[in-house]
């Protein structure tokens, strides 16, 4: 045949990158340290969880202990450097102990979602075909509702209480998560290696613990962590309202409510809540968008 | 020996709204170590065979007529554990696309060693290093360092060598590989067949190279089937089909080529379109398009010619050599 003999190989004229081996993860946090918004915002989010895990180390009053001269004192008071609330308890003491509830509120919900919608999503997209309609039409029951509506009937239905707003709110969370994880896998199933791992071998179990999970997770998790700030809303919402964390424990949403009657009398003591719920979920709105460009290395 | 592959009377069928003939009564055997190319437009068929042989389709929605034995083992009666330790270990395939074939979140080395530890058994570190020596039989350019790439980081010729490596770390008696070059530029198609020719030499494998390319036919395969409409019109050594195809189909084909062509002339061509295959053929698929189709063709199928050992040719008018043009 006329074509050429082995030629020297073209492809060893190419420069290899140099210091090769690093890992996926490796890669994604050296992205998320050169991202100085998204590196403020896991700094903030990451002071806010320390703090309230820390609480009671750091030296802060009772935040249970109320005082009937001291009510309503305005921020900057002696002893009080964020004031005080309607009965008097520390507001620096009570926003720093909130801080613990919310944030857990605020979180477990959408990690036991993650896992719960995870699964079903993946069966779904990746079975197909039965299995698929009926895991997908019960979820899309649960679009019929506003998802704030939707946790207040549930709750409402359960009754108050820190454990059932966290059922009542995992399983709001559980339906968008389980659709978006359908999605992706009902893709990732049609792509070629899938056929390949197939073809060279590879059983219906390996398939989906190795190459289909190991595709879909980070979409699933980056949407994930975009919704915590709507669930921390959602969970202050539902203390607000009053079918969330009981008075007197500390929680940005309850405090809202309580100290909404002194909006007249001190507007700035009032509006540190829920400065403290905008901060917080805007913090995990920007780690969310930074984390996704980070993870993002098909582009 | 028994040979490498016989397939006998083939035919598929995909059920759903509407229902595709996809292979219609294809014979085919090979002798170990053959390369034999299959030929065709998109749609006829080519790729479906493939993934019969390794039992990829869809089994819900198909519907397998005939028999296919691998080195005397019946493949489409392969299930669980058994096809596990078929796909890959006798059989293995290599896809038309290596960007997609590939798993984008695994090293490139990891993939190869998980199909090693798959079927030998051995350890990660044993199987890392059947990685790192497939990829320096592929000709992968200081390979321990690949070995520890993302597909998304090599070029696409690197990445079909590394699915080529991945497709023969198990040493399989038969290779498929569906189009391997189509999606590469002309340079990297070239180094990419020497390497499948070299390496078929070096394994003693036998190749089914899937290609619609009559040039990349010629150059890598011994023999060449011609498919058309889901049926092998015509079947024999690569020389015998370039010299003298004998089926109208296999002659438009060699026809329809780019070289001396005049400037300002139009293409030879093959006039008309595939057929749909919804319905079963009763007749010869090619008659609407044959410049020398008679009534006989369109009455019934066409008979199955073999001028000589191992060669056919499916056409009515197939034993007296036509004049060509």
């Amino acid at each position: 045949m006329a074509l050429m003999e082995t030629t020297p190989d073209t492809l060893s004229a190419e420069p290899v990158p140099a210091a090769k081996p690093q890992g996926y993860w490796a890669g994604v946090a050296a992205r998320l340290v050169r991202d100085p918004l998204t590196m403020l915002c896991a700094g903030m989010i990451l002071a806010l969880i320390l703090a309230a895990i820390f609480a009671p180390w750091l030296g802060l009053a009772d935040p249970y202990k109320g005082s009937m001269i001291a009510r309503l004192k305005p921020l900057g008071t002696e002893g009080h450097p964020l004031g005080t609330d309607e009965q008097g308890r520390d507001m620096l003491a009570r926003l720093i102990y909130g801080g613990r509830l919310t944030l857990f509120i605020g979180l477990m919900p959408v990690v036991t979602a993650f896992f719960l919608g995870s699964a079903l999503g993946i069966v779904a997209g990746y079975v197909g075909g039965l299995t698929n309609t009926v895991i997908m039409r019960t979820v899309d029951v649960f679009f019929a509702f506003p998802s704030v509506l939707l946790a207040i009937a549930i709750s409402g239905a359960l009754g108050a209480g820190i454990v059932n707003s966290l059922v009542s709110l995992t399983i709001v969370f559980i339906p968008p998560i389980t659709r978006v994880a359908e999605a992706v896998t009902s893709g990732v199933r049609a792509l070629d290696y899938i056929d390949a791992a197939r073809a060279t071998g590879a059983s219906a179990w390996t398939v989906i613990r190795v190459h289909v999970i190991g595709n879909v997770l980070s979409p699933i998790f980056v949407y994930a962590t975009s919704l915590t700030s709507v669930c921390m809303i959602l969970a202050a919402g539902l203390s607000f309202l009053g079918i969330g964390v009981r008075p007197p424990e500390p929680e940005w949403g309850l405090m809202l409510n309580t100290l909404r009657s002194a909006i007249y009398v001190n507007p700035w003591l009032s509006a540190l809540p829920g400065v403290m719920i905008f901060v917080t979920s805007l913090c995990l709105n920007l780690l969310s968008d930074g984390l996704r460009s980070a993870m993002n290395v098909r582009d | 020996m028994t040979d490498l592959l016989d397939i006998r009377n083939l035919s598929i069928r995909f059920k759903g709204k509407r229902t595709v003939h996809a292979i219609n009564d294809v014979s085919l055997s090979m002798k170990q170590g053959e390369t034999l190319a299959l030929l065709g437009e998109s749609g006829s068929g080519k790729s479906v065979t493939l993934k019969a042989l390794l039992g990829l389709l869809p089994p819900k929605r198909t519907e397998i007529k005939g028999a296919v034995h691998v080195n005397g083992t019946d493949v489409l009666s392969l299930s669980g554990k058994a096809l596990q330790r078929y796909r890959g270990g006798e059989v293995s395939m290599v896809f038309q696309e290596p960007a997609l074939a590939l798993d984008p979140v695994y090293t490139v080395g990891h993939q190869i060693a998980e199909a090693v530890m798959r079927h030998k058994g051995l350890s990660k570190a044993d199987a890392m290093s059947i990685a790192l020596d497939m990829l320096d039989r592929v000709r992968i350019p200081s390979a321990n360092r690949r070995l520890h790439n993302y597909p998304h980081e090599l070029s696409g010729g690197m990445r079909q060598r590394v699915m080529i490596a991945l497709a023969l770390a198990c040493r399989p008696r038969l290779l498929l590989a569906d189009e391997p070059t189509t999606a590469l530029d002309a340079t990297v198609q070239v180094q990419i067949l020497l390497l499948l020719r070299e390496l078929q030499k070096e394994f003693g494998m036998g190749v089914i190279f899937v290609t619609h390319d009559i040039g990349v036919a010629v150059e890598i395969s011994e023999r060449v089937a011609v498919m058309y409409a889901g049926q092998i019109v015509e079947e024999g050594t690569t020389r015998e089909i370039i010299r003298d195809g004998r089926h109208p189909y296999t002659q438009g084909l060699l026809a329809a080529n780019l070289h001396d062509v005049a400037r300002g002339e139009r293409l030879t061509a093959i006039p008309g379109a595939p057929p749909a295959l919804e319905t079963r053929p009763e007749a010869c698929s090619f008659a609407p398009r044959c410049p020398y189709a008679v009534a006989a063709c369109r009455a019934d199928l066409p008979p199955v010619i073999c001028p000589s050992e191992r060669r056919r040719v499916a056409c009515l008018r197939a034993e007296a050599p036509m004049a060509a043009e």
